[in-house]
C-alpha cells in the first residue's frame, strides 16, 4: 500500500545568493519557513512542484520537503530542514544574522 | 615555489573569461541549472545547504604571503571574512554570491591561483606532505613531482570526464604526513639498494563508504616513467572502472573487484603502448620545475635568543614543545600554526589571521605556507631565534594554541552546518570536545592523540583512519554517531575499528571522555600512546567503559 501523502513545503535556493527559499501562497518566493505554503494534497503538490521548478531564474534545485502546521506556520519535521531554516551553528551567519541586523 | 609562465596564466585567464560568460548566461536565463551545474563544478563552485561555496586549489598544500594575502581579501571582500582549511589542503569560501564568483577568480589569477579540477569526476588537486622541502627525514622535496603531476592533469584531455575523482598524493619522507595509503593513487619517492631515487607507486586507497589502504603496483619506477605510468594507472581505471553505481565507481573497487595483479598487468600492457609517446619534454619540464623549488638561502645566526626564552617562559616552550617539528638545518624549525582554538571551528581562519600568517611568513619565513590536511597552516623554515617574536603574534592574533597532535588538535568537515550531502553536524561535536579537555586541563597529559570527525559516510573527515573516529548519521531523524577505534593515516596505516551501536548527539562527548578515562586507566605509562595502548589492549577495555549497560546485561 502507497504510503499517506504527508504535508509539504516547497523549497529551494535562491539563485545569486543560495539562501533557502520556500515557495508562498501567492507565489512568492520567502526565507522564512513560517511564510510557505503548507500543501496537504499530493496533486497540488506535484503541481505547485513543477511550477517553482520551472523558475529556474530564480531558484535552484526547488524540492518538496515535509513540514508540520505549527502555531506559526510551517515547522520542519526534519533536523536537516531545521538547519536550512536556521543557519549554521558555529557562527551567526545567513538567516541568523539578517535577523541580528534587523 | 612555482611561478606561473605564460602558457599558465592564459590558461586560468582564458578559463576564466568562459566561465565568466557561463554565469551570465546561467543568471539570465539562457543556461537552466542541469546545463550549468556541471560547468559551475568545473570551476569549483558548488551549492550547499545556505548558499554557494568556492572551493579553491592550494597546490599540494603551498601558499606564498602574496597568495595568503589575497585569500584574506577574498574572504572579506566576497565572504563573511573567513575562509575554512580542508582535508585535502585547500580552501573554502562558504558564502560567495554567484554574480560575485567570476570577480574573485580574476582576483585568484592575479596571485596564480584558481579553482578549476577542485570538484568533478577529474583528477583533482594533487596532495603532499605539509612538511616538504623543510622535513628533515625526506629523501628529496615532494613538490617539484607534485607540479608536474599538477600540469599533466591539468585539464588533460583524457581525463575530463570519468566515472568518478580520482585524487593523488606525493611523498617523500620517511613518514608519511600526506595520508598516502588512502588515495586513489600514491607516489612515493624512493631510494633503492643501488641509491637511485625513483618512485614507489600504490593504487586503490581511499575513505569513503568502503574504506581500502592502498597497494603497491609498482614497487621501483624509474623516474622518467612516471607520468606515462600514471597515465597507464588513470587510463585503465577510466576503461574498466564501474560506471553503473557511483558508489562502486572508484579505482579501490576496480582494484578490489578484479586484484591488484590484473590490474598491474593492463596498467603493464598499456604502459608499453604509451610509455613511447612520452618523449623526454615532461622530464625536460619536470627539470626546470625544480628550479623554482630551490631551498631558500638559510639564514644562520645563533639560537641563544630561542634558547633563553625557552627556559624562561613556560607559555612559549609549551607551544614550542608541541607545535615544532625538527627542521634539516638544525638551527632552523617547522612551525605548525594551529587553527584549532579550543572551542572554534576547526580550520577556519578570518582574513585577519590570514594577513598575520602572511606577513610573519614574509618577515620571518622566506616567504613560504603550507596547509596541511589536518587542517593546520605551517611556516616550514623559521630560524629558532625568530620563534619568541613569531609566537608573541600569533598569541596575539588567537593562532598560538599549543595542540598540534593532542587532542583538541581536531580534523572535523563542514558537516550539516554547511554541506549538502552531510548526515549530521561535525564542527559542534569537535568544538565541545576540544572545550571539554581544554576545561579538564588533561590534554599534555593525554599525548598524541587524533580525532576526526566526518558529517557523512563519505569521510572528508578522515575518521577512519583516527585513533577516536566519529561518524556523523542520520539515524532515523536524529543525528547519531559512530565511534571508531584505532585507525592510523600514517605509513602504517590501519581503518579503525568500529566500537558498537552509535551515540545522541548531547551523548557523544561523554562517550569520548569515557574512551580517554579508559585509556588513562590502562596505559602503561604516560609514554604508550592511546594508538599503541589500543593495539596492546585491543576494543575490550573501551567496549566496557562505552557500553556499561550490556556488560550488564550479559553478568
Amino acid at each position: 500500500m502507497a504510503r499517506a501523502f504527508t504535508p509539504k513545503v516547497i523549497t529551494a535556493n535562491a539563485l545569486i545568493e543560495g539562501d533557502v527559499i520556500y515557495l508562498t501562497f501567492d507565489d512568492q518566493w520567502s526565507r522564512e519557513l513560517s511564510q510557505a505554503e503548507l500543501i496537504t494534497d499530493e496533486a497540488h503538490a506535484q503541481l505547485r512542484l513543477l511550477e517553482a521548478q520551472s523558475q529556474a531564474g530564480e531558484v535552484v534545485g526547488a524540492y518538496l520537503a515535509d513540514a508540520i502546521d505549527g502555531p506559526n506556520g510551517p515547522e520542519p519535521t526534519h533536523f536537516r530542514e531545521e538547519f536550512r531554516r536556521t543557519g549554521p551553528s558555529n557562527y551567526a551567519h545567513g538567516k541568523q544574522e539578517a535577523e541580528a541586523n534587523v | 615555489m612555482y611561478k606561473y609562465n605564460d602558457f599558465d596564466t592564459a590558461f586560468v585567464a582564458e578559463r576564466n573569461a568562459q566561465f565568466r560568460a557561463q554565469v551570465e548566461r546561467r543568471i539570465d536565463g539562457s543556461l537552466t541549472e542541469d546545463e550549468f551545474k556541471p560547468l559551475r563544478l568545473m570551476n569549483g563552485l558548488y551549492l550547499q545547504l545556505h548558499a554557494y561555496m568556492l572551493r579553491v586549489a592550494v597546490p599540494y598544500g603551498s601558499l606564498n604571503s602574496a597568495q595568503m594575502t589575497q585569500l584574506a581579501l577574498l574572504a572579506e571582500k566576497w565572504d563573511k571574512g573567513y575562509g575554512h582549511f580542508t582535508t585535502r589542503q585547500n580552501i573554502q569560501f562558504n558564502w560567495p554570491k554567484l554574480s560575485d564568483v567570476p570577480d574573485m577568480l580574476d582576483a585568484l589569477a592575479e596571485v596564480g591561483m584558481h579553482a578549476i579540477q577542485t570538484s568533478g569526476n577529474t583528477i583533482r588537486n594533487v596532495t603532499s606532505d605539509h612538511f616538504a622541502g623543510a622535513a628533515a627525514d625526506e629523501i628529496e622535496d615532494p613538490r617539484p613531482v607534485a607540479e608536474l603531476i599538477r600540469q599533466w592533469s591539468t585539464d588533460h584531455p583524457e581525463f575530463q570526464f570519468m566515472g568518478r575523482k580520482f585524487k593523488i598524493a606525493v611523498g617523500a619522507a620517511a613518514k608519511d604526513r600526506a595520508v598516502l595509503k588512502a588515495h586513489d593513487l600514491a607516489v612515493r619517492i624512493v631510494k633503492n639498494d643501488a641509491g637511485e631515487i625513483g618512485y614507489q607507486i600504490l593504487v586503490g586507497g581511499g575513505l569513503g563508504r568502503t574504506p581500502m589502504i592502498g597497494k603497491v603496483i609498482n614497487d621501483f619506477l624509474p623516474r622518467a616513467d612516471l607520468l606515462p605510468y600514471i597515465e597507464s594507472v588513470v587510463s585503465v581505471w577510466n576503461q574498466i572502472g564501474r560506471r553503473d553505481n557511483k558508489y562502486k565507481a572508484r579505482i579501490k573497487i576496480t582494484v578490489h573487484e578484479h586484484g591488484i595483479d590484473d590490474i598491474r598487468a593492463r596498467v603493464d600492457a598499456r604502459f608499453a603502448l604509451i610509455r613511447p609517446t612520452f618523449t623526454g619534454a615532461d622530464q625536460d619540464l619536470l627539470a626546470e620545475i625544480k628550479t623554482y623549488f630551490v631551498a631558500p638561502n638559510f639564514r644562520s645566526g645563533g639560537t641563544e635568543t630561542y634558547d633563553t626564552v625557552y627556559k624562561a617562559d613556560p607559555v612559549f616552550r609549551a607551544w614550542a614543545d608541541t607545535n615544532l617539528a625538527e627542521h634539516r638545518h638544525n638551527d632552523h624549525a617547522i612551525v605548525t600554526i594551529s587553527i584549532k582554538k579550543h572551542g572554534a571551528t576547526p580550520g577556519d581562519a578570518s582574513a585577519e589571521q590570514m594577513r598575520v600568517m602572511a606577513d610573519l611568513a614574509a618577515q620571518f619565513g622566506y616567504d613560504e605556507l603550507r596547509i596541511s590536511h589536518e587542517q593546520n597552516v605551517i611556516l616550514p623554515h623559521v630560524h629558532k631565534s625568530d620563534l619568541p617574536a613569531m609566537h608573541a603574534k600569533l598569541k596575539a592574533h588567537g593562532l598560538g594554541t599549543a595542540n598540534i597532535g593532542l587532542i583538541s588538535d581536531i580534523i572535523a568537515c563542514p558537516g550539516m552546518d554547511y554541506c549538502a550531502l552531510a548526515t549530521a553536524r561535525a564542527i559542534p561535536v569537535a568544538q565541545q570536545i576540544a572545550t571539554r579537555f581544554d576545561e579538564l586541563k588533561l590534554e599534555h597529559d593525554i599525548g598524541h592523540l587524533q580525532i576526526k570527525i566526518s558529517g557523512c559516510i563519505n569521510a572528508c573527515g578522515h575518521h577512519h583512519v583516527a585513533h577516536i573516529g566519529i561518524l556523523g548519521l542520520d539515524r532515523a531523524g536524529v543525528e547519531n554517531y559512530q565511534i571508531t577505534l584505532g585507525g592510523d593515516a600514517t605509513w602504517s596505516a590501519t581503518i579503525g575499528e568500529r566500537a558498537g551501536p552509535g551515540f545522541a548527539y548531547d551523548e557523544i562527548v561523554p562517550a569520548v571522555e569515557r574512551i580517554v578515562g579508559t585509556y588513562l586507566e590502562v596505559r602503561d605509562n604516560a609514554e604508550e600512546t592511546f594508538l599503541d595502548t589500543f593495539r596492546r589492549v585491543g576494543m575490550a577495555p573501551f567496549k566496557a567503559a562505552l557500553y556499561p549497560e550490556a556488560i550488564k546485561k550479559v553478568a
